[in-house]
């Protein structure tokens, strides 16, 4: 009975293989919180939560962590704002008006938005959107919160659209001829009816997009400026958590220090915000996926 | 479903807004083209007078005139060499638990959640974990080693989710008919399951790549230094790569290091070109020759 003993070996090897994505994850939260651990020893969490002023690079040290997180926000509610309509818009034609041929043209395109590697997007960001906004908005910074959220919308537009139109095209064809069987046009019958029996799974795109703007990296450390600053105005240079770690990275700050573990505790806040919205995400479609099956 | 539909325009009225929001959907589409072109229409407007031989073989220098890219290509080789490496065996092995054996178990749906999860988590904090994990606790150094095995991790559930696609294409009478020749499980798996789902496999595999290849954020992260004057000659070297050598000039204030970035752009835009016509050429093979 070699053989069949062979076959348990075999199960019990893909098996591990596959608990290393569980391992992957169990490192995440372990590395994240062993350093934040240490970190929160030495801050209290309180200040973190609710200070206004963060300069733990400087002589005097201050850990309110809110500057970054305003920073984030503000990047990531404009990049909403051009991704959320734009994408909807988008998802809406491609699901329900364009023929084939406009499709199989459209989606390559969007894809391809969607591969650009980031720190392209940073490039764009500062060397062509912030000079040309800047001979419309002569009050704008080289660096500031308007362009590089403005370009991050365009790359999680792919993301709102692909996703939104999946949603879409997961409602029954019935609920549409209803709909033109009471003499509603086509774009009646998107708004009123295919819109609304698809909004849970609207609604997941969209909150996945906002983790995917939260996390985003490279474009804010680029173009948005390295100073946290405790404001909602997106015209002056700002700083987000992402780029804040990217900050510290890049500097020689000694394993063990207080800076050193900023990192870590700002990666754990980042991650149960992204973590929550996934989430949050995950259940909308979960949900959506039930009511139509 | 109770649908009330607003009937307050005309018949005629309501066929005009069909109209214009057709032209609003293509007016957002012929933007984001617009966005697309614009960006590349920069990019190749400061960067290709930079790019030339010379520009991708020699290394990089303190003059911007004299500064190469060739110490990052090969360490972007290298790096993602090995990054396919590990991923490809590891996300092959748990796609096919997941889809052959795991059924619908309590741990393979725990297993499935987890994935799912993964695949949204923001790049940097796979970074952070590199830097934990690799660099410090395993004691890898910021080594090619290191940075291989952050993207590993970062690429494992687009390999994963991609090779489950691939296994569901394969028709389960090609597994009945394997079984009834007397063929064990595995044996089934190993002679006719992937080698029919292969194509897909590396298609996945090709794109996850494509995606790793364009990461700055996780290397930085784990500390890839941004200035090497050398190309990395072992798995333990020091390393740079392509995208963090275009953040290093990008965020230099003179004008002629934004050149070279926009050149190292160009690099690793053809990069990405070639690996996705590679993609391309091998999900054509599969669709003609796979189907039976």
């Amino acid at each position: 009975m070699s053989s069949r003993r062979a076959e348990r070996v075999i199960e019990g090897l893909l098996f591990l293989c596959a608990l290393v994505s569980v391992g992957t994850t169990a490192g995440i939260i372990l590395v994240l919180s062993a350093e934040t651990v240490a970190f929160f020893r030495e801050v209290p969490i309180l200040d973190f939560l609710t200070g206004t002023e963060w300069t733990p690079l400087f002589a005097t040290q201050r850990f309110g962590v809110l500057p970054l997180v305003l920073g984030t926000v503000v990047v990531s509610v404009i990049a909403l704002l051009v991704a959320v309509p734009t994408g909807l818009v988008s998802a809406i034609y491609l699901s329900e008006y364009a023929p084939d041929r406009v499709r199989r043209v459209v989606k390559p395109v969007l894809e391809i938005l969607a591969g650009v590697p980031t720190v392209v997007y940073g490039y764009f960001a500062l060397t062509f959107v912030t000079p040309t906004l800047q001979a419309w908005l002569p009050g704008l910074a080289g660096f500031n919160a308007l362009s590089p959220g403005l370009v991050m919308g365009l790359m999680i537009l792919p993301l709102v659209s692909s996703l939104s139109e999946d949603a879409m095209r997961a409602v029954p064809r019935g609920l549409r001829e209803g709909a033109y069987a009471l003499g509603a046009t086509r774009m009646q019958t998107s708004w009123q009816v295919v819109v609304p029996a698809a909004f849970s799974g609207i609604t997941a795109a969209v909150i996945l997009a906002a983790s995917r703007a939260i996390g985003e990296t490279m474009i804010v450390a680029i173009a948005a400026g390295q100073q946290p600053r405790f404001t909602a105005n997106p015209f002056v240079p700002i700083e987000t958590m992402t780029a804040y770690i990217v900050q510290v990275s890049l500097g020689d700050t000694p394993q063990g220090t207080l800076e050193y573990r900023t990192i870590f505790a700002v990666g754990m806040l980042l991650f149960l915000m992204t973590f929550a919205l996934n989430l949050l995400s995950g259940w909308l479609r979960a949900r959506f996926r039930e009511e139509y099956s | 479903m109770a649908v009330s539909l607003k009937a307050s325009r005309s018949s005629a009225g309501r066929r005009r807004m069909d109209v214009v929001f057709q032209v609003a959907a293509l007016a957002v589409l012929v933007a984001a083209l617009a966005g697309l072109g614009a960006l590349i229409g920069d990019v190749w407007r400061d960067g290709a007078g930079r790019l030339s031989w010379t520009f991708l073989t020699t290394f990089p220098s303190r003059r911007a005139e004299q500064a190469g890219i060739y110490h990052a290509i090969v360490g972007s080789l290298y790096v993602i060499a090995l990054t396919a490496a590990m991923a490809l065996p590891i996300g092959v092995a748990s796609a096919v638990y997941l889809e052959e054996y795991g059924g619908r178990s309590r741990t393979a749906r725990f297993i499935e959640l987890n994935i799912a999860n993964l695949a949204a988590v923001p790049s940097i904090i796979y970074g952070l974990l590199g830097l934990g994990l690799f660099v410090r606790a395993l004691g890898m150094g910021r080594s090619v080693m290191a940075g291989a095995g952050t993207l590993a991790l970062l690429a494992l559930p687009v390999v994963i989710l991609s090779t489950r696609e691939a296994l569901r294409t394969v028709p389960s009478t090609i597994r009945e008919g394997s079984y009834a020749l007397g063929a064990t499980k595995w044996q089934t798996i190993w002679h006719q399951v992937l080698p029919m789902a292969l194509p897909g496999i590396l298609t996945g595999l090709i794109l996850s790549l494509s995606r790793a290849i364009g990461e700055t954020a996780p290397l930085i992260t784990i500390g890839a230094l941004t200035y090497i004057p050398f190309a990395p000659d072992s798995v333990w070297s020091a390393f740079t790569v392509l995208p963090i050598q275009i953040f290093n000039w990008v965020s230099r204030p003179q004008v002629a290091f934004k050149e070279n970035a926009a050149a190292g752009i160009l690099v690793l835009l053809a990069l990405l070109l070639t690996m996705n016509a590679l993609a391309i050429v091998v999900r054509d093979r599969f669709q003609r020759k796979g189907r039976p």
